[in-house]
């Protein structure tokens, strides 16, 4: 067998350290959420003023004569260095929550990378290495939900803990049940398009599960119930932004997906499209995110309902990625749990 | 696709009474079909009607898995049958969900394009009067007279249309989202035509073919093993090209999982047949996921096996060599079965013939087990041996019923008019003699292979509208159409008062960060005097 027992075991003891690490990660998450004050109304105005005064402050430098100097004068000093000790306990923990991400998403990394190198192939071949890239994509994505300004300074931080329990069960379902020793793949699946689909296809299963659970929170927010966890929620507003932003991003990337899993089918089975179970599937997963688009635009729809019609997109397509591999046979049968 | 139809011109002269109902009518009709809501529900319609393809059985995929179904639900399974639920993306259900869908797309499409084409031409609208009230708003007040700032906003505001007028500019950006959002729905019905072309003017057919330099023509639809026309396909005006199967190779691993199959072909295209340049067969190696493609045919290659070659020789000399591919029954260890049937040569009296036909039937392992019950072990052939039943009589090859090239006809064996008369286990090289002298002697295994011959005039138009679609996704859903606004003021000693406003004209997702850039690098140029309130 052309697999290297040693990588392949350093592989698996990333993936356990990934899993503590992410477990780490959530927990400190979880302290994060039940430390902070409710709903920010104090802390966001003070972030955003914080924004506009390093805007402000390279102009106040540059700008000649006197008047830029006393302009300067009246920019209050950034709220930054005054720091409250209410809310840093929160900040702290939130911000080792994020630390930790970084560094299990590296372990992550490290431990899919090397299942390749011990398979000598992609390492997206069974379910096992499918569900660990799903879930390395979602973290990936939601660190760069929070790089991005919008997303530190509205409160995005703490939903962290709602993110990494999904996660982490799949992270433990992936390396339990779904397990399979590293080993090389069948004939057909031995194209590069292997390497473009299935890559594409998890990124974009993994953005998925972003705005899903924004839109499972921003249904509990608007509910209003249980009133004393939705009120640390960030505002409705920021919840739907948030779903609406990852899903642009992730349906783009799921319809590439599907038309080179559509340009592989016609090299390897003699069709482009032909309703295997995967496909339709697939299709039904591309029409529910359709209509989410469009329950955006239409009056009376996007509020509650498109964002039930995300969830439902979630659902088809975690259902997609376990009840059709497992249960259903298909072309798309390559789950590795024979 | 739009909420608002424009209403369409009301006619000259005064229609009678119900005329205007039924125009009524029609136009409630038209205008509900076309609205987003009912976009909305045809969309989850057509969500929902593909469920059951995915959770039951089709028959397109595996007519087995639905004989499985009836077998194991005989109460439902007639019921779901009789709705078309065994065959969901052929049912006229089915094709009304979408073509309903089609129709709401064009009627949303074509007022549409017509306000596009109005709007591409338009200049920006006028700037408001009041621009506190627009969701982003900022002031600043900044050196410069109100003409010198003017003019370095026009500057800066390169690629947006606007318009200029004394004290203020109007712009506005993101045309292309219109642009993206036209193309991507123009393509999916175009897609959706060259997927249709395909259905009509495209088939399928499967030919199983001994990789010891057979051939296979593609001249007509009985070559075919198995045949899948497309509507308006009859079969006689197939591209009539020939392939040769040289040899087939398959590698694996050692815990028998296939690594690579390999067919060694000679091709000729249509042309050269036709030109009837024989000789000339081109090489191609043919592969999973390497297709032979030939103009507008494809060859792949599905699946692969062996085929035991038998020769028996009668006691007056006579010989016959059988060859015939058996089917494997194990797709793990490739343990097939089969049955390879004689009819004796030189025989005029045909009851007489059809009484001393000969089948040699059993199964065949590629790498045997060993011992008396022969089972297979490895997918390669190694270690081949087939445990054979010998029939002897009559095998109904002249009855005009049609039987499985696989097995022997089991009505013949009940009557008694086929019986067994040896029963052993061979490897090659080996013979059998039967009580009346005849000898059977497996020579060899031969491997042959599976393939699949599609045609499909559509595809590449479907690829291009796949693209399409994606290009024009991507453009709408990155691009805002956005408004901004600058209103100038004059402040006194040479300052200026500069009232920025704008406006997301598509979705709720804002462009706050966009015009906060926009206001820094505007305000930086100009040298501001102060930071203004927002």
């Amino acid at each position: 067998m052309p697999v290297d027992p040693l990588l392949s075991q350093y592989s698996d003891l990333l993936f356990e350290g990934t899993v503590v690490v992410y477990l780490l990660a959530m927990v400190f998450s979880a302290v994060e959420y039940v430390t902070a004050r409710q709903s920010t109304p104090a802390a966001e105005p003070a972030e955003v003023v914080a924004v506009a005064a390093t805007s402000a402050e390279p102009v106040a430098v540059s700008g000649s004569a006197g008047s830029a100097g006393s302009a300067a004068d009246e920019i209050p000093p950034p709220p930054v260095r005054t720091p409250k000790p209410e809310r840093s306990r929160a900040d702290r923990f939130g911000r080792m929550a994020v630390s930790l991400t970084i560094l299990g998403v590296l372990l992550h990394l490290g431990s899919i990378a090397l299942r390749g190198l011990a398979a000598e192939r992609w390492p997206l071949g069974n379910m096992y290495e499918y569900t660990s890239a799903v879930c390395l994509a979602a973290m990936v994505a939601w660190l760069v939900v929070l790089q991005r300004g919008a997303g530190r300074s509205r409160g995005i931080r703490r939903l962290g803990v709602f993110l990494y329990a999904p996660i982490l069960v799949l992270m433990v379902l992936a390396g339990t049940v779904l397990y399979a020793q590293a080993a090389p793949v069948v004939p057909a699946l031995q194209s590069y398009w292997l390497v473009i689909h299935v890559t594409t296809i998890t990124l974009s299963t993994g953005l998925f599960i972003v705005p899903g659970v924004a839109s499972i929170l921003y249904l509990m927010k608007r509910s209003g119930r249980p009133a004393g966890f939705v009120a640390k929620l960030p505002a409705q507003e920021t919840l739907d932004r948030l779903a609406y932003r990852t899903t642009v991003v992730a349906f783009p990337m799921f319809t590439f997906a599907v038309i080179c899993g559509a340009i592989w089918a016609e090299a390897a089975w003699g069709r482009f499209w032909g309703w295997d179970p995967k496909e339709t599937v697939a299709f039904i997963s591309w029409v529910v995110y359709a209509a989410y688009l469009h329950a955006r635009a239409t009056a009376g729809w996007r509020h509650a309902p498109a964002a039930w019609i995300n969830i439902v997109g979630l659902a088809t397509v975690i259902f997609n990625l376990f009840f059709v591999n497992m249960v259903i046979a298909g072309l798309h049968s390559y789950a590795g749990l024979g | 696709m739009s909420t608002t139809i424009p209403a369409p011109p009301a006619a000259a002269p005064p229609p009678p009474h119900r005329t205007r109902a039924v125009l009524a009518f029609a136009r409630n009709a038209w205008r509900g079909l076309t609205s987003m809501r009912t976009a909305l529900v045809l969309l989850f319609l057509l969500a929902l009607a593909s469920l059951p393809g995915a959770l039951l059985p089709q028959r397109s995929l595996n007519a087995q898995l639905v004989d499985q179904y009836f077998a194991d639900y005989p109460q439902l399974a007639p019921l779901l049958d009789k709705v078309g639920a065994f065959e969901v993306f052929a049912t006229p259900w089915f094709a009304a969900i979408y073509l309903l869908l089609m129709i709401s797309l064009v009627g949303c499409l074509t007022p549409r394009t017509v306000e596009y084409w109005r709007a591409m031409r338009q200049r920006p609208v006028a700037t408001p009067r009041n621009l506190a009230r627009m969701p982003h708003h900022a002031v600043d007040v900044v050196e410069g007279t109100p003409d010198q700032v003017l003019d370095r906003m026009d500057a800066q505001l390169k690629g947006w249309r606007r318009v200029r007028s004394a004290d203020t500019i109007s712009a506005e950006k993101g045309y292309l989202r219109e642009t993206g959002n036209l193309v991507f729905h123009v393509s999916i019905v175009g897609l959706l035509i060259a997927m249709a072309v395909g259905k009509l003017f495209g088939y399928e057919g499967q030919v199983i073919v001994l990789a010891n330099g057979s051939q296979f023509c593609n001249t007509s639809i009985l070559g075919y093993d198995s045949f899948r026309p497309g509507l308006q396909v009859d079969g006689t005006e197939l591209a009539p090209f020939c392939i040769q199967v040289n040899s087939f190779q398959a590698d694996y691993l050692s815990n028998g999982q296939p690594e690579q199959y390999r067919a060694q072909l000679g091709y000729q295209t249509a042309a050269q047949v036709e030109s009837g340049d024989a000789a000339d067969w081109q090489d191609y190696e043919l592969a999973v996921n390497h297709p032979l493609r030939i103009d507008g045919e494809r060859v792949y290659l599905l699946n692969h096996g062996y085929a035991p070659r038998f020769t028996v020789t009668w006691p007056d000399g006579t010989q016959r060599t059988g060859e015939i591919q058996w089917q494997p029954v194990d797709l793990r260890t490739y343990l097939s079965q089969g049955a390879t049937k004689f009819e004796r040569p030189g025989i005029a009296d045909p009851a007489e013939r059809q009484r001393s036909s000969i089948a040699v039937t059993g199964l065949f392992a590629p790498t045997s087990s060993g011992g008396q019950v022969v089972t297979s072990t490895f997918p390669d052939l190694l270690a081949p041996e087939a445990a054979v039943d010998v029939m002897r009589g009559d095998l109904g090859l002249d009855d005009g019923r049609g039987q499985s090239i696989f097995s022997v006809d089991q009505s013949k064996v009940d009557s008694g008019e086929l019986t067994r008369v040896a029963r052993e286990n061979m490897v090659p090289g080996q013979s059998i003699t039967l009580d009346d002298g005849t000898q059977i002697r497996f020579d060899d295994v031969t491997q042959w292979v599976a393939l699949q011959i599609s045609h499909d005039p559509g595809q590449e138009a479907v690829l291009v509208f796949a693209l399409l679609m994606l290009g024009g996704l991507a453009l709408s859903l990155s691009i805002k159409r956005r408004r901004f606004w600058v209103r100038v003021t004059p402040e006194g000693e040479g300052r200026s008062r500069v009232e920025l406003g704008g406006l997301a004209r598509t979705d709720r997702a804002g462009y706050g960060e966009e015009f906060d850039r926009l206001r820094t690098t505007l305000t930086d140029l100009l040298e501001p005097t102060g930071s203004g309130a927002r």
